[in-house]
């Protein structure tokens, strides 16, 4: 094994680590659940068994679909798997992640929503148009408050590329930085609303009422659906994992250090499993809000983060 | 091989000379069109090529016209900064001129196209002429040609009452622009020359004038205000939604995507080339008055039904965004900071060529639309996708383009514009220390509500079913008006993926008037990175990013694809609701009503809901009538205060007025014996 085929390996191990985690995470999200309720669970790789039964699945589309509903599922899917392609999950030594920064990734993010959400609309139902209303409602007010929160972030690390951040952030000694404690503050409110969590909305409802992403994706169905559901568990863990990254870097191995990959990646698996506890803590302990509360919601998200953002140009 | 000025001098003769021979042909109205949008398109292609060549030689030209009042000759130049903008102008009129073939067809056996054609080329003429004159009379001149021509070309569907409103407005604030315009430049050459003579009315004189800092910040700011009337700045953008969706699709490609550039260009002239940037608050001004335009364009645009008014609205919204890293840029001009000033001042080009070609798109899509459909209105429309097959695909790339979302140009820009922001150090100042985060932070803002806007307006008019009344044959528009749409989507694309040539391309530019250019650290990694200051600081490859999301979409399409066997066709399920009918889908109105909510103290909004029923309406209602105005704040605090005074005060000095030529004659003699007493 060269040091050229570092990268290249790197890239790879962390496609396969995106593609395969995702569903593991959201697995052990919903076994956790289960415990806290008092309920048995299905186990870690239930949505794994989800998904496969999708796959095989037929697929039954709408009589008025266009095309933009059938290209949907795919650009969903592969806008998430780029953005995971960018963001450092176990190495810095990221080859990829100096194509997209931080604001190209929160742009591929909202390609799929921009989707998501247009396919919502074109199927013409009362709940696809709600669903798309409601979901870009949030995201209007989440994305610029996502962007201030990285952006202080690659304020404090002089660097807008992802793997550089990570890497500034991991060597720094750990100081409590105003900024990035209202960065992150401000960045675990907008994960629970770009993921869809309780309190801003529920990934296991159908009730018309309280559905946002779910009124969206009611009308599709086989592998559509599976891409989409695989996307949206790819979501959950980037954001997961972008958290990790940005925030509580350590543990993450440097530039040309193939040995630390097994350290990194149990720092990686213990990461998650914490970040884990902290969504059934809040989702257990917290009901879904109003909709119309939700704006409030992303409103002290985009403050804090702004804050975050002053806070840096006066203080530091 | 003639001079850029040459080929630029030979367009905008040719466009005049179009103009008087489609008087001419006015009888042949079928052949008129074909005829003059075709001499238009080379008309434009030449424009094209001047501007361009002219920003890749990177030198000036001048010329003096010995015509115009006596010792007043006229001053021509063509320097970067004009060509650049030349060249903007040239590739939207050749596409808008090509889309015109098909667009003005709609009109024939309706009415004569005569007009519109000779305005139409009198207009870009005069765009031409404003961006080569190079003294205030002949700016003047030329810029009120475009104003005049362009006004003739709002009002051409004149039988509609709402259409002479919207000239009528059009043209007040126009002209309340050039009046402070024309202010301005009497400032600068009175410092130039003396206020006793004329002779500094030539930009080349005011350029050298000493002007003291206090009156340099009144001459900016008289030019900013009036140029701003004109680019649609708030509080001065009521002009817009009102002209650009009456007037004909093409003129309002032209007028939202060229004309309001025009503007910008003259701040830049008149703040970086004619005054040299001096004050920073110059630049923070300029920054707050973009940062608000954006914002409350946005805003405004999420609430519109008609779809033309919708993208008048997202054009307020741009020339904000344009003039956000134009303000940073005048901000680090005044610290000193040229790199900086230089990446802003790309960003600021990038978006202006970026806003021409999305935004020139988005008309000719709305314009198509209208052609087939003869509606306007969002509520009416939808489903459009399976029936206009070209036009669809078209205009969601236009939609993803201004959402600011890659592949596409919109991206670029915005990326520029928030590095410009990343990159700030600590400023001397500390109100700019809190300028700058707002600034990024309402940037943000700005740019998510309007991926939010144009997923309601694709949404709404393409997709769904059709909302209309009755069923209107609908079929996608003819070749011309496809490949004036075509060619400017391909334009997005490109500008999308390909930004090291655009920046490269524009390096002089930055460097003329900031001192300072990134064009060699931009591409310090090769083509297809764009890194504005370092690869560590900031890198973006358009070429991978794009060939990533085809890439994957084509692997994921071959591993997941639906297999053909078992992808069937169903009725819709909607939970098991059944019956689903046209009318239960949302609406243009309903998708915003979120927004509605939370921004609610930005509108005057006025909301009734009649209930109607034989008896006992509450609680057995039968008809359900819902009616909703929403206004700007400004027109009812602003506007609408100095309408109702000025007919307050013409009411008042109309009672002189007797009709009798007794009491005229002795006005006369009083008038006459005051001057006497006081002389």
């Amino acid at each position: 094994m060269t040091r050229h085929y570092y990268p290249v390996l790197i890239e790879s191990l962390q496609v396969v680590i995106v593609l395969l985690g995702a569903p593991l995470f959201v697995g052990w999200v919903r076994m956790l659940k289960c415990w806290t309720q008092g309920r048995s669970s299905a186990g870690l790789f239930q949505p794994m068994r989800d998904l496969l039964k999708l796959h095989v699945k037929d697929t039954v589309l709408a009589e008025n679909a266009s095309w933009i509903f059938r290209a949907t599922p795919y650009i969903i899917f592969s806008a998430t798997l780029l953005a995971g392609a960018i963001i450092p999950v176990i190495s810095v030594d990221l080859p990829l992640s100096a194509t997209a920064d931080i604001i190209a990734l929160v742009a591929l993010f909202a390609i799929a929503r921009f989707f998501m959400a247009l396919a919502g609309l074109d199927i013409g139902t009362a709940f696809g148009g709600m669903g798309s209303s409601r979901e870009m409602m949030v995201a209007s007010l989440a994305e610029p408050a996502v962007l201030m929160s990285v952006f202080t972030v690659s304020l404090v690390s002089h660097s807008t590329s992802l793997s550089q951040m990570a890497h500034e952030l991991s060597i720094s000694p750990f100081i409590l930085r105003p900024s990035l404690s209202f960065a992150l503050l401000s960045f675990i409110l907008i994960a629970i609303a770009e993921t869809g969590r309780i309190p801003v909305d529920n990934p296991a409802t159908h009730l018309e009422l309280t559905m946002i992403h779910e009124a969206m994706v009611l009308e599709y169905s086989g592998r559509h659906l599976l891409l989409i559901e695989w996307g949206g568990m790819m979501k959950l863990f980037l954001f997961a994992s972008l958290g990790i990254a940005l925030f509580v870097p350590w543990g993450i191995a440097g530039i040309d250090n193939p040995a630390m990959l097994p350290v990194a990646v149990i720092a990686l698996v213990v990461k998650l499993a914490l970040v884990g506890v902290l969504i059934v803590y809040v989702e257990t302990g917290l009901a879904k809000m109003r909709i119309f509360n939700v704006p409030e919601f992303l409103g002290t998200a985009f403050l804090l983060a702004t804050l975050g953002m002053l806070s840096y140009f006066m203080l530091e | 091989m003639p001079s850029p000025f040459g080929i630029v001098s030979a367009s905008v003769i040719a466009f005049l000379a179009i103009s008087v021979l489609s008087c001419l042909l006015a009888r042949k109205q079928a052949f008129l069109i074909y005829f003059s949008s075709t001499l238009s398109a080379i008309a434009s292609l030449f424009a094209l090529w001047g501007g361009f060549t002219s920003v890749l030689a990177g030198a000036a030209e001048t010329s003096m016209l010995p015509i115009g009042l006596p010792d007043l000759p006229f001053y021509l130049r063509l320097d970067p900064v004009s060509g650049f903008f030349i060249t903007v102008t040239g590739l939207m009129g050749f596409f808008v001129s090509v889309y015109s073939a098909g667009y003005l067809r709609g009109f024939l056996g309706q009415r004569s196209v005569t007009s519109l054609l000779v305005f139409y080329n009198i207009f870009m003429a005069g765009m031409l002429l404003v961006l080569l004159s190079d003294d205030a009379y002949f700016f003047m001149i030329s810029w009120e040609l475009m104003a005049a021509a362009s006004f003739f070309l709002v009002c051409f569907e004149d039988e509609k009452r709402q259409n002479r409103k919207a000239a009528f407005i059009y043209l007040l604030i126009a002209h309340v622009g050039a009046v402070l315009i024309l202010l301005s430049f009497g400032l600068m050459a009175g410092f130039a020359a003396g206020f006793e003579n004329f002779q500094g009315y030539s930009f080349s004189a005011m350029r050298v004038a000493e002007i003291t800092p206090v009156w340099a910040s009144i001459a900016f700011f008289l030019a900013f205000f009036g140029f701003a009337a004109k680019a649609g700045v708030t509080p001065l953008h009521v002009w817009l939604p009102e002209a650009h969706p009456v007037a004909p699709s093409n003129v309002s490609a032209l007028m939202s995507g060229v004309m309001l550039k025009t503007a910008i260009y003259g701040i830049i002239r008149v703040g970086f080339d004619i005054l040299e940037i001096s004050e920073w608050w110059w630049g923070g001004l300029v920054l707050s008055f973009g940062l608000v335009t954006a914002v409350v364009g946005i805003l405004f645009a999420l609430m519109q039904t008609d779809l033309k008014r919708m993208l008048a609205y997202s054009s307020v919204e741009n020339v904000g965004i344009i003039l956000i890293p134009l303000g940073l840029a005048m901000i680090f001009t005044s610290f000193g900071l040229t790199t900086l000033a230089a990446l802003a001042m790309a960003a600021t080009l990038y978006h202006i060529l970026n806003h021409a070609v999305f935004k020139g798109l988005l008309f000719m899509g709305a314009g198509a639309v209208l052609h087939a459909t003869h509606e306007r209105n969002m509520e009416h429309l939808g489903g459009l996708i399976h029936k206009m097959k070209w036009t669809a695909p078209l205009f969601l790339v236009g939609c993803i383009a201004i959402s600011g979302m890659p592949p596409f140009n919109g991206f670029v820009s915005e990326w520029l514009i928030f590095q410009s922001f990343l990159l700030t150090p600590a400023l001397p100042s500390h109100l700019l220390n809190l300028l700058i985060p707002l600034g990024a932070a309402l940037l943000a803002l700005s740019v998510a509500l309007s991926a939010r806007g144009f997923v309601k307006v694709y949404g709404i008019t393409f997709l769904g079913h059709w909302r209309g009344h009755h069923n209107t044959v609908v079929h996608d528009v003819g070749w011309p008006m496809r490949a004036g749409m075509i060619m400017a989507a391909f334009c997005c694309l490109l500008l999308g993926v390909l930004p090291n040539l655009v920046i490269g391309w524009v390096d002089v530019i930055p460097e003329m008037l900031v001192g300072g250019k990134i064009g060699a650290t931009a591409q310090a990694s090769g083509w297809m990175w764009l890194t504005p200051v370092a690869k560590e600081r900031a890198s973006y490859s358009a070429p991978l990013v794009f060939s990533g999301i085809v890439l994957v979409v084509g692997i994921a399409y071959l591993a997941f694809r639906a297999r053909a066997v078992s992808a069937r066709r169903a009725p819709l399920w909607d939970c098991g609701f059944e019956k689903v009918t046209n009318r239960m889908q949302y609406t243009s109105m309903s998708f915003s009503m979120p927004i509605r909510r939370i921004f609610g103290f930005v509108f005057s909004i006025k909301e009734t809901v009649r209930v109607t029923g034989r008896r006992n309406a509450a609680f057995f209602p039968e008809r359900f009538v819902y009616h909703i105005r929403i206004r700007d704040h400004i027109w009812n605090f602003g506007y609408k205060p100095i309408a109702e005074a000025s007919f307050w005060l013409s009411r008042k000095v109309g009672r002189l007025q007797h009709g009798r030529i007794q009491i005229y004659l002795l006005y006369s003699f009083l008038t006459l014996i005051l001057l006497l007493v006081f002389a």
